[in-house]
């Protein structure tokens, strides 16, 4: 007891000075990771001669009517329409089909698993630009080009990563669950729909936000597959916003970003947890 | 005598391989086959039959109209004579020297001080990780207008606070790459929480001995937990390389490869190769050789770690 608070006395003689240390790097960081954000949300709220500014103006003249204005310039609604649906899709049909196969390699004995197990780990390594091209020439033969099955089609195989993921949290569940299931009379449908697939709801939306977070935000795939401006998403038609202007509209251009990034935001308010969990187990797979 | 054949089948294989299968082996195994066929449809559809059909193209001259035209190792010969595979390999690889280390030690360092005991450090840690939330098009975009050289905020301080002329930013051919580096400040969240995650793990008790042999702060972050993380930075390091080749997104909406070609990033290359000019046989090699140096710098990571790496099971 009492070396203990000995050491604590010796440990705390410079320990104020570490404390305040820290406190002004973390306020310091603080400012540099989130004026950029307000600065974004205060460019939005602005007119246009006041984001010319010098010195720049940090409160702004509060034009809401900016976030209305950028649904009357562009067809903004359509675009926001689009990534809806296109992502709900592809979330729920990529984590589901992921979980399924997930649950074969996680809980089925079979010969040759290891080497298919092996397979799935290597396509992770794969970067997308190799398969792109020809992906893009099969579904131009099938003519599906400027529509969205080409992106929507590949996900019934799962991805890769969901699938290790899922796999991984499915191990952790006891065996005894599946042994209990079949003394009753319950086949494997039974153990992944009935016990698995609830169980594992946690690693399910881990893997869907994961999803969630690339398609909304990718870019490549629509650009490459989608040709007509009404059925871009949100971020083709975001990346195309200028085209409208003959001089940049930044304060309509940030009210556009913004509501482009409010989704992922809000989902990461509620949901954050499971965002953290999913980029700690994707570090802690190497 | 469908059955009969089924049959004889059935005990071939099994004095071939001398191993009796119960019913409920062979039971399980077809159930695995279909749990994974969504997979194997898939991988035969998507990536193994477009990685050999890919390996065939990039051997060819292919504009889609017309059928290919075999041209042998035409393509991977004209690569090096390409002016543009030299502007865009030399910018991506000028990016990804800076960007990678950038990354790597604000990462490490942030959690560090996300990892001190202090009031409010739940809040902090939000507060850093939500940036990296924005991203794709959205924080193009902000960067683009954070950095604009006429009346971006970013320049605007510097004159107000220090009378410094900032630099023209992604106008500017010395400036671009890094202004693409320094936008790694808002994507920096991911690999902070993954060297926040390490840290947490790191045993209390080697600090503690630590303490007692007198070490300080510097020598027990240099002698402990870089050591014991060193797993966690080459992750991170690997994971970076290989973003930082696929870039791709941030110069397309803020710079379109310029000014002058300084930011045509090889992925940008191959993209204008095969869906503007529809080279898909270029466009193949091109993409082949992205892969060889993908490859190439991961495993030359691996190999440079050996020494360097320390995994505590060596030591067991």
């Amino acid at each position: 007891m009492t070396t203990q608070s000995k050491k604590n006395y010796v440990h705390d003689e410079y320990g104020w000075i570490r404390k305040i240390m820290i406190y002004v790097l973390l306020i310091l960081g603080l400012a540099f990771f989130l004026l950029p954000v307000v600065w974004m949300l205060s460019t939005a709220l602005k007119t246009l001669p006041e984001t010319q500014a010098f010195p720049p103006k940090w409160i702004p003249s509060f034009q809401w009517h900016n976030f209305v204005q950028v649904f009357k310039e562009v067809p903004f609604g359509r675009f926001t329409w689009n990534s809806v649906w296109y992502t709900i899709v592809t979330v729920c049909s990529t984590t589901f089909f992921s979980a399924f196969v997930a649950f074969g390699f996680a809980r089925l004995k079979a010969r040759g698993k290891a080497v298919l197990f092996g397979i799935v780990l290597s396509t992770m390594m794969l970067p997308p630009q190799v398969t792109m091209i020809p992906q893009y020439l099969i579904f131009n033969k099938l003519g599906l080009v400027d529509s969205y099955w080409p992106l929507i089609i590949p996900t019934i195989g799962g991805s890769a990563f969901t699938i290790f993921l899922l796999r991984q949290f499915y191990m952790g569940l006891p065996k005894e669950l599946d042994e209990a299931v079949e003394i009753d009379g319950g086949g494997y449908f039974t153990i992944f729909f009935r016990i698995l697939l609830p169980l594992s709801m946690p690693g399910m939306a881990t893997a869907a936000i994961m999803e969630f977070m690339y398609r909304w935000n990718d870019l490549i795939g629509p650009l490459i597959y989608l040709s007509t401006p009404d059925k871009y998403p949100l971020a083709l038609g975001l990346a195309n916003f200028t085209a409208a202007f003959a001089q940049t509209p930044w304060n309509l251009l940030m009210a556009a970003s913004i509501i482009a990034i409010l989704p992922p935001l809000l989902l990461f308010f509620f949901a954050q947890k499971y965002f953290i969990r999913g980029i700690v187990i994707s570090g802690t797979k190497g | 005598m469908h059955l009969d054949h089924s049959v004889e089948t059935q005990r071939t294989v099994r004095t071939k391989k001398k191993v009796k299968r119960s019913p409920k082996a062979k039971r399980q195994e077809r159930a695995f086959w279909l749990f994974i066929s969504p997979w194997v449809i898939g991988f035969i559809c998507f990536t193994g039959g477009p990685i050999i059909a890919s390996l065939f193209l990039s051997f060819t001259s292919y504009d889609i109209v017309s059928s290919p035209i075999w041209v042998g190792l035409g393509n991977y010969i004209h690569l090096f004579s390409d002016f543009l595979v030299l502007k865009s390999l030399s910018a991506t690889a000028f990016y990804a020297l800076l960007a990678v280390p950038f990354t790597i030690i604000l990462g490490l360092l942030l959690a560090i001080l996300l990892n001190q005991k202090v009031k409010g450090q739940a809040f902090f840690r939000t507060a850093f990780y939500a940036p990296s939330i924005i991203s794709g098009v959205s924080v193009a975009f902000l960067w683009s207008w954070l950095l604009n050289p006429d009346f971006g905020v970013v320049n605007s301080l510097l004159k107000q606070l220090f009378g410094i002329d900032g630099p023209n930013w992604f106008n500017s051919t010395n400036w671009v790459i890094p202004s693409m580096a320094l936008m790694q400040l808002t994507a920096v969240g991911g690999t902070m929480v993954i060297f926040l995650a390490s840290l947490q793990q790191l045993p209390k008790e080697l600090y503690e001995s630590a303490a007692l042999d007198g070490a300080k702060g510097w020598a027990k972050f240099i002698h402990i937990t870089v050591p014991l993380i060193s797993p966690v930075i080459l992750f991170n390091t690997i994971i970076a390389i290989i973003g930082s080749f696929q870039i791709f997104t941030q110069a397309y909406v803020i710079t379109q490869g310029g000014p002058d070609w300084h930011s045509y990033f090889y992925v940008y290359y191959l993209f204008d190769t095969a869906f503007s000019q529809y080279r898909m046989g270029y466009a193949s090699a091109l993409a082949w050789v992205l892969f060889i140096i993908i490859f190439v710098l991961t495993m030359l990571s691996l190999f440079v770690s050996r020494r360097l790496v320390y995994y505590e099971y060596e030591n067991k």
